[in-house]
Formats: structure tokens, sequence, C-alpha cells
């Protein structure tokens, strides 16, 4: 095992305390038993249970969690599609075009994707609710599922369509038996990804969300603006918790992915 | 390959048999690459046939346009006299095993082969029944449960031939099926292949660049070079009666002498081929030209090798050892001739070394007669 030296020490030490240091600071003012948020005054759990009692937060976050589970699962479905023809379809006139097109979208500011979505929503004049929002969602996220999902579709054999195709499936049934389950820990990462953005994003959400779905972050966004409360701390301790456990799993899967992907490719080299 | 008894399998040489695969005038283009260049080609039911040649010769795109993954730019396909134009991979009567074998990783042993059945939706204890006689075909009863990683090359290979083989399709194609086994196996398994072809009854179309697997395993041989096919016959005409220079060269070890023909007579012609050599005389059915370039193409094992000058054959030269490749069974020696052409003699080493009679830079006679070689257009 290789010993760290003092600098190496030192990078590491203050490079996770500039990431970390303010997130816990907010973790441990949650129990904190007095009602100024910057003065200590003891350990309690009070502002969770207050947290539960306030309906206007717990609505925020029942409309987060709807947005989130449906706009990742259709962006998953979408994203899963269009990486399955990009690296499918082979050469055809204006793939670079096409496949730039899916990408560019990790690229831009959210502003302008906020932005030209609500005028796009006003436009065809649909009411702005949770469908807009989920809508919205689904476009940004669709292209971080699509990114994920056509890595693995790289390294896959193209014979084993091939041969389920030559064993009788039609070309639908090739990609539910075969390309799915196997491809599968990619599409479930690539659906995590998506959930987590959509958790976690503001911007695009107060673009496109009107008076009747108020997500989370734009709650808590303009409680603040009111005022830090503890509860505010306890509320984003919690979504801290299911943020970081969505990255971890996500992390965890691709990397068994990984692992898996190698290990066929070893398998397949002493045959 | 005796169909019973005294009749040989040869439904090739029978003109009231229809083929069960017949490429009528095929083209293939990729792009401006030319992969099968205008082919027709008739293979029968029951055959071993293969498909050899370098890698680029265009015998895995005539595989693959079988099973329905490419599509013939011209020409058309027939199996068992249907057009198979219009006809979808998954609708052909036709399954195939892949050089990767392209197993299911995420299935059994046993789903592997049974997948096939259960897309035709046959019931249940019929497709039970059918894969427990695939199981013990290729005696990997004991492996149904494993998943393919958990197997061996060798069997993995046996899981994909069972596969491929459960839903009886009347052609099955085999794409270099034993290209990923070590030596040993590769040659248990080619007798286990031609054994298993037999008994099925099935017609196997195999694809290889192996020319010893071709010979061993096939019925009908058809050697392919850049999209064209040089030559079809049995194993034996192919190794003894090569139609050209390319086929000769191909299979097996040659000697091809380059000269000029003068015809001699019925069926006979004198090849001038080196300055003071005697000229060859060789057997032939060619209609040739006098002063023609043709090419005499001679096996080394054909050609004798001797001390004294031989007296009883046609055709004989004098050179000098120049290198001896000791094969154990076999010694092939190069010898040279004055004017600088190499002739390959190849003898069995029936003695041990130390009454073995030749050694380098010996003066020697290589000899051979008129019927040992073949006369090739060039």
């Amino acid at each position: 095992m290789r010993r760290f030296s003092w600098f190496n020490v030192t990078s590491l030490t203050l490079g996770f305390a500039f990431l970390y240091v303010p997130m816990l600071i907010l973790v441990i003012y949650s129990f904190n038993d007095s009602k100024l948020v910057t003065v200590w005054a003891g350990f309690s759990t009070k502002w969770y249970g207050e947290l539960f009692q306030n309906q206007a937060f717990l609505d925020a976050a029942w409309v987060t969690l709807r947005v989130a589970v449906m706009s990742s699962t259709i962006a998953t479905v979408l994203g899963t599609m269009a990486a399955y023809t990009m690296v499918r379809a082979g050469r055809f006139y204006g793939r670079t075009l096409f496949s730039g097109m899916i990408y560019a979208p990790l690229v831009m500011p959210e502003v302008i994707t906020g932005l030209s979505l609500l005028l796009l929503f006003i436009g065809i004049g649909l009411d702005r609710g949770v469908v807009t929002v989920v809508l919205a969602h689904t476009t940004f996220a669709m292209c971080y599922v699509s990114v994920v999902v056509s890595s693995r579709l790289v390294s896959f054999d193209k014979s084993l369509e091939e041969a389920a195709l030559d064993l009788g499936c039609t070309p639908f049934q090739a990609f539910r038996l075969v390309t799915l389950p196997i491809i599968a820990p990619a599409v479930i990462s690539g659906w995590l990804l998506a959930f987590t953005l959509s958790l976690d994003d503001l911007v695009i959400a107060s673009f496109t969300a009107g008076p009747s779905a108020t997500t989370l972050p734009i709650k808590i966004f303009s409680s603040v603006r009111l005022g830090v409360s503890p509860e505010i701390n306890a509320l984003s301790t919690i979504m801290i918790g299911i943020v970081a456990s969505g990255v971890i799993l996500f992390s965890l899967i691709s990397k068994r992915n990984i692992a898996r992907a190698e290990a066929d490719a070893r398998a397949a080299e002493r045959t | 390959m005796a169909a019973n008894g005294a009749s040989v399998f040869a439904p090739w040489d029978d003109p009231d048999q229809t083929p069960l695969i017949r490429f009528e005038n095929v083209t293939k283009r990729f792009g401006d690459f030319t992969a099968i260049d205008n082919l027709s080609l008739d293979i029968y039911a029951r055959e071993f046939f293969a498909l050899l040649g370098p890698s680029g010769c265009g015998k895995t795109t005539m595989m693959r346009m079988l099973a329905g993954f490419e599509t013939p730019t011209e020409g058309k396909i027939y199996i068992g006299g249907q057009d198979m134009g219009p006809i979808a991979p998954n609708q052909r009567p036709v399954n195939m095993m892949f050089q990767s074998y392209a197993l299911f990783p995420h299935l059994s042993v046993y789903e592997n082969i049974a997948f096939g059945l259960r897309r035709d939706g046959q019931p249940k204890d019929k497709i039970e029944a059918r894969v427990e006689d695939m199981l013990r075909m290729v005696r990997l009863q004991k492996f149904a449960k494993r998943k393919p990683h958990q197997i061996s090359g060798g069997q993995r290979q046996r899981v994909a031939l069972a596969r491929s083989l459960a839903k009886e399709p009347k052609l099955l194609l085999l794409d270099e099926p034993l290209g990923a086994l070590d030596a040993k196996l590769r040659e248990d398994t080619q007798f286990e292949l031609m054994d298993i072809q037999e008994k099925t009854g099935t017609t196997f179309v195999i694809v290889t660049h192996d020319q010893e697997e071709a010979m061993t395993v096939a019925s009908r041989i058809a050697v392919m070079d850049e999209g064209r096919i040089m030559q079809v016959a049995t194993p034996d005409r192919i190794y003894e009666f090569p139609e050209n220079a390319y086929v000769a060269d191909f299979i097996g070890d040659v000697n091809l002498i380059e000269g000029t023909a003068t015809p001699s007579g019925e069926d006979e012609v004198t090849i001038t081929w080196a300055e003071n050599q005697q000229p060859i005389r060789a057997k032939t059915q060619r209609k040739l030209a006098t002063g023609q370039k043709v090419f005499y193409a001679i096996r080394p094992e054909k050609v004798g090798i001797s001390k004294e000058e031989p007296t009883d054959v046609v055709n004989k030269a004098k050179g000098r050892i120049l290198d001896i490749a000791y094969l154990g069974n076999l010694s092939t020696y190069h010898v040279q001739m004055p004017t600088g052409e190499i002739i390959k003699a190849q003898s069995a080493n029936t003695r041990r070394i130390a009454r073995r009679p030749f050694t380098w830079e010996e003066e020697v006679w290589v000899s051979w007669n008129g019927t040992g070689g073949s006369v090739l257009e060039d």
C-alpha cells in the first residue's frame, strides 16, 4: 500500500471539506433544538416532526416524487430507444447531426431549456402543471439516459440479436427477450440518474411548473427567501439522503455492469 | 458418406436431383465493394458443404445471405424451391451456429436450447423432451442449469450446436464453428460434427478458412476468392484435380511450374519450362494452343526422389538438395535446379535417422510420371 504524503493528505482534506462541510453543517443544524438557525441549543428531531405536519411541504414532496417517477420512466424509454437506434442504425445520412442533437441538451444552459419549453407550452396553450414539468424533465433527462445506455450497447455483441432472429424471434421479440435483459443494468442506472436529476432540478421546474405543481426544490427556494428555518434544514437533509442513495446505487450498478462486461470479454477470449 | 452400401452419396452428379439451395447469379455489393460477384451455386439436401477461402473472399457473406441477415443486391436465392428474397430471417427454415457462438448470457444452457422451440409456441412437454434429446446428443445433461460463462469453450460450442439444431432446420449454417477450439479438441469435434450431420440428416453448410477442416468434414467444397467460386468439387477432386492455379496453390502444398505448352498427341502435352531441362510430358483433357502459357501443378508427394537417374519414369530433372523440412512422418526436400527453379519432393520416413538416404547439398534426381500432375491454363 502506498503511503500518502502530507501534500496529498492536505489537498484531499481541503477538497473534501470544500465539498462537504456546508452540507454537514446543514445536516447538523437540522437536529438543532433552537428555532434560530445559527444558534446551537441541543439535539432534537422535532423539526423532522414538524416537517411531516407541514401540508405544503408534503404536497410539494408528493408532486416532486410523481414528476420524478413519471419523467424518468418516460425518459428511460425514449432514451433507450434513441440509443438503440443510434448504435444499431449504422451509417445513414445525417447521423452525426442526429447524435449531436441527442447530446446537445447535456451542455445547454438550463435557463435556456426552461425558457424555450415555457415558450413552447404557452405557444401550444398547454396549462402549466404536473404534465408540463414531466415533459420538461423528460426532455433533459432523456439525453443522459441515452448516453448511459448507448455506452453499454456499443460493447453489445450484435450476433446475439441475430441469433435471436435466427431462432424465430421478430425484431421486437429479439429486443425484449435478449437485448433488453442484457442491457438492463445500464437501463436501470439510466433511470436512476434521470430520477435524481428530476428530483433536484430547480431551474427548469420553475419555468415550467404552474402554481398547481410546486416541486420541492421550488418550495424550498421560495421559503428560503423568507428566511431559513430549521424545517428546511431537515427537509434538505432528507433530500440529500435520497439523492445520495440514488447516485450511489447508480454507480454501484454501473460498476457491476463494467465488471460483468469485462468478465464476459475475458471469458470470450478464453474460448 | 455412403448413403447405402453400394451407391455413393453424390446427388450433384445426378441430373434428376433438385438442389435444396440455389444461388442464381447472385451479386452482393457493400457500397463500392463487391463481396459476391455474379455467383451461381447448387447445394443438395443432406450435403455437408464447405465454403472455403481466405478472409474477405465472400464466404461469410454467402452464409449471411442464406440466413437472411444480408439481401443480395442482384440475383436470387432459393431454399427448397422457394425464393428467399422476401423472407425474414425468423421465417426461414434455416438455423445458424455463430462463430462467437452467440449464446444468451442471461439464460441457462437449457433455456438457450429451448429458446427457438419456445418461439414456435410448441407445447411444454414437447419442448422439454426435445431439449433433453439435444442435451443428450451433445452430452451436456449435467450442465443444463449452468449459465454459458460457467462452462468451458468446448462445451459452449456444443450448446451452440444443440441450440441451432433444436428446431430441426432444413439447413444448418456453421460459421467457423471450430475456430475457437484448440487443435486436439477441434479434431475430435470435426468427427463429432460429421457424426451428428449423418445422424440428423440435416444439410450443413460450413464456412471455414481452414482447408484441412474443410477436407475432413465436407462432402463437397467450394473454394472462393474475391467473391467468386474458383472450383466446386469433392475434397479428393479439389486436391488431385484442381481446375486452376489458385485452387492448386490454396489447397495443400504444390509445385507450380510455369511453362509453354506444345500439344504432342491425343490428350498429351509437352511443356518447356527451363533451359537444358527435359520438357515435361503430361496427360490433359484441355485443348491447348501451341506456345500457350500454362502452369503445371504437381503435389510434392507425387514427386519421387532418388540418387540414381530413374529409368522407368516419364519426367525427371536433376538438382541439388537445398533444404529439408523434417515433419516426423514425412520429409519434404527442396531440390534446386541449375536454373534456379525449386521442386519440392516428399517422401515418407519409413526408416529411422541413421538410414536416411539424402542430405543437404547432395545431387539428386526428382521424377514423376505423366498423370501425376495437372496442366492449368493461366
